[in-house]
C-alpha cells in the first residue's frame, strides 16, 4: 500500500508586524509545518505502523529550497521519502489559485498512484482549504473533507467528518481516496533524534514543472494579489491599565457588577 | 448573459443561515454584472427550501432532487451542470464544511479561478475579492482577473436576504451516474454531551493557546472555581487533550451566550468567535494588544494571564 500526504510549509506571522506593499518582511516571519499536515502525516505513519503489509509513505511539497527543513522533519516523523515540486514561474506567482497547487500535486500523485491521499483541511497561511478536494477531483477518486475520525477497511474508509455546531457526520468513502485531515484527529509525534538523523539520508526528490510534464503557462493564472493590510481595529473594548493587581480589581469590579461570585 | 448562480446550504431537514446570505450576495453581485440571480438548492426537500429561498431579487429557485442529505458527488455534479446550463458569470457558494466539501471540484470541472472563504467583494470592471491570511491577521485583496468565477463565501459577513419574490420555481434534473457516487452518508451524532453543558452557563471562564502547557490549566480550573463559573476552551486545548470535546466553544464547538465570557489567553479567531460573540459581556485578557479578541470584548487587561489569573483568584476566594 502507498500514502501520499501533501505537506507545505507555512508562515507564522510575529505578534508584532509590518507589511510593505504587498508582503510581509522575512523578519516577521517563521516557518513551520502547517499544524493540519502535521495531523495527517501523523494519520498517514499510523496507519503504515498499525497495517501488516508494507506500506510506503511519500510526502509531496510545493516550495522552495528553504522547505525541505520542514519535509525533513516530515521524514524523522515516519515519512520514507519526499518529493519537492519548485520552478521559477511558481516562485513568481504572488496567488496560487488553489486548483493550480491541486494541479501540480495532481501531476505528483499521478507517478506516485497511491492507494490513498491525506491532505491538511487547509494551510494556516492561505487558507483556502480546497487544496485537498481540487485535487481528488483531479484525479477521479473519492474523497472526504474535514476529518477528524479515519478507519481504513476493505476498500473503504470509514470517516467522520466534523460538520459545524457540534455535529459529526458518518461516512464512508471509497478507496482510493483523498481525506483532508483536521487538527484533533490524533497526537502528532515529535521527531525524536534518531529520527531526525535518519532523515538526513531519505530519499527529497526535487522536480521542475517541465519534470512533470506540466507546461509553466499553468501557473500563469487568473488571481493577482492587489492589496495586502493589517485588519482595522474595530476595538471599542474598556482596557484596564495598570499593574496586575490594579488591572485585577477594576475586574473584580467589572465581574460583581454582573452578578459573579454574589452568594 | 452575466447571470449569477448561489447555491443553498442545507443540512437535516433545515436551510442555513449562510443561504440567505448567499441570496444577498448574489443580488449585490448579479446587479453589478448586469445580470439574473439564480439560486439552487440540491437534495433534501427541495421544494419547501425553494419556497422560502424566494426572497426578494431572487429570479429564478433551480431544485435538484438528489437524495435525503448532503451528498458531494451529487451535489458538485449538479452544480456543474447548472453552470454548464445557464452559463453564469459567477458561481457562488458557502465557506461551510459541506461548501468546501463540493465547491473545489466545481472549480475543477469549469476550469474556474476559485476564491475561498471571502469576507467583501467589489466589482467594477472586474472582481475583487477580500479576504484573510495567517488566521486573521492578514486582510489581502485579490482581483480575478478572469470570468466565470468561483467563489465561496464567509458565513456571518453579509445580511440575510429577506421579503417575498416571485422567483419562478424550475426543477432541474441532473443525471447523476451512479458509478461516481462514492461516498455515503451513513448519520450524524453530536459530540459534546457530558457531565456539563456550557451552552446553558451563566458564567464562562473560557482558556486558549496562551496557557501553554497543560499542567498550568489547574490555574484556570481555580479561577472557574473561585468564580462559580464554568469552564470552557477554545479549539487547540481541546485538539491536545487536555479537556473533553463538550468544553469547545466555536463554529465547530458548542455556542455559548453567557452573562459574562472571560477568554484567557484566546486569540480570537473567527471559528471561536462564531461560538460566544451573543454573551451579554465579554472579557479578555490577553497579552497581544492586537489579538482580534479585544475586536469584539466589552472589557480588556492587555497583559501576562500568569500575572492576572491569580491576582483574580485572591479577590474572589
Amino acid at each position: 500500500m502507498k500514502i501520499l500526504v501533501t505537506v507545505k510549509e507555512v508562515a507564522e506571522v510575529a505578534d508584532d508586524f509590518e507589511i510593505e506593499g504587498l508582503s510581509i518582511p522575512e523578519t516577521y516571519l517563521e516557518y513551520d509545518l502547517n499544524e493540519w499536515d502535521d495531523y495527517a502525516v501523523e494519520a498517514a505513519v499510523r496507519i503504515a505502523e498499525d497495517r501488516d503489509e508494507d506500506v510506503e509513505v511519500v510526502a509531496v511539497t510545493i516550495g522552495p529550497e528553504r522547505s525541505e527543513e520542514t519535509v525533513r522533519m516530515a521524514l524523522a516523523k515516519g515519512v520514507d521519502r519526499a518529493v519537492r515540486v519548485w520552478d521559477d514561474a511558481l516562485a513568481e506567482a504572488d496567488v496560487l489559485d488553489p486548483t493550480t497547487t491541486a494541479r501540480v500535486l495532481a501531476a505528483v500523485a499521478e507517478a506516485e498512484d497511491p492507494d490513498l491521499v491525506l491532505s491538511g483541511v487547509q494551510a494556516a497561511d492561505t487558507g483556502f482549504g480546497a487544496t485537498g478536494v481540487a485535487l481528488a477531483d483531479l484525479l477521479d477518486m473519492g474523497w472526504a473533507a474535514v476529518v477528524n475520525d479515519l478507519e481504513l477497511t476493505d476498500g473503504e474508509a470509514s470517516v467522520r467528518r466534523e460538520l459545524e455546531g457540534g455535529v459529526e457526520e458518518l461516512t464512508t468513502v471509497d478507496l482510493p481516496a483523498v481525506l483532508t485531515i483536521q487538527t484533533g484527529i490524533n497526537e502528532p509525534r515529535y521527531a525524536s533524534l534518531r529520527g531526525i538523523r535518519r532523515a538526513q539520508r531519505k530519499e527529497l526528490a526535487v522536480h521542475t514543472l517541465a519534470d512533470l510534464d506540466l507546461d509553466p503557462g499553468l501557473v500563469d493564472d487568473d488571481l493577482t494579489l492587489a492589496g495586502m493590510s493589517k485588519p482595522e481595529s474595530e476595538s471599542d473594548a474598556t482596557v484596564f491599565e495598570g499593574s496586575a493587581e490594579e488591572t485585577a480589581a477594576e475586574l473584580e469590579t467589572v465581574l460583581r457588577d454582573a452578578g459573579v461570585g454574589a452568594e | 448573459m452575466s447571470d449569477v448562480l448561489v447555491v443553498a446550504d442545507h443540512r437535516r431537514g433545515e436551510l442555513r443561515p449562510v443561504s440567505y446570505e448567499l441570496l444577498t450576495v448574489g443580488r449585490e453581485l448579479a446587479d453589478a454584472m448586469g445580470g439574473d440571480l439564480r439560486a439552487a438548492v440540491v437534495g433534501g426537500d427541495v421544494e419547501r427550501f425553494a419556497e422560502k429561498l424566494d426572497c426578494e431579487g431572487v429570479d429564478a429557485v433551480h431544485t435538484v432532487a438528489g437524495g435525503e442529505e448532503f451528498n458531494h458527488d451529487v451535489t458538485a455534479a449538479a452544480v456543474t451542470a447548472l453552470a454548464d446550463a445557464f452559463d453564469p458569470a459567477a458561481v457562488v457558494m458557502p465557506n461551510s464544511v459541506n461548501g468546501l466539501d463540493y465547491a473545489p471540484a466545481v472549480a475543477t470541472r469549469l476550469s474556474l479561478p476559485l476564491v475561498t472563504d471571502a469576507v467583501a467583494l467589489d466589482y467594477e470592471d472586474g472582481l475583487t475579492v477580500t479576504r484573510e491570511m495567517y488566521g486573521s491577521k492578514v486582510e489581502t485583496v485579490i482581483d480575478v482577473t478572469s470570468e466565470p468565477v468561483a467563489l465561496t463565501i464567509r458565513g456571518g459577513e453579509w445580511p440575510a436576504a429577506e421579503g417575498v419574490g416571485d422567483a419562478a420555481v424550475e426543477p432541474f434534473d441532473v443525471d447523476v451516474d451512479e458509478s461516481s457516487i462514492r461516498s455515503t452518508v451513513r448519520g450524524f451524532e453530536e459530540v459534546g454531551a457530558g457531565d456539563v453543558d456550557i451552552s446553558e452557563a451563566e458564567f464562562v471562564v473560557s482558556v486558549g493557546r496562551g496557557i501553554e502547557e497543560e499542567e498550568n490549566l489547574d490555574l484556570i480550573e481555580e479561577l472557574a472555581e473561585a468564580l462559580d463559573a464554568t469552564l470552557a476552551a477554545s479549539r487547540p486545548i481541546v485538539d491536545n487533550g487536555w479537556l473533553p470535546k463538550n468544553r469547545q466553544v466555536g463554529q465547530s464547538g458548542k455556542v455559548v451566550t453567557p452573562k459574562v465570557y472571560l477568554a484567557i489567553g484566546i486569540s480570537g479567531a473567527v471559528q471561536h468567535v462564531a461560538g460566544m460573540k451573543g454573551a451579554d459581556t465579554i472579557i479578555a485578557i490577553n497579552t497581544d494588544p492586537d489579538a482580534p479578541i479585544f475586536d469584539i470584548a466589552d472589557y480588556g487587561i492587555v497583559d501576562d494571564l500568569f500575572d492576572v489569573v491569580p491576582e483574580l483568584i485572591e479577590r474572589f476566594d
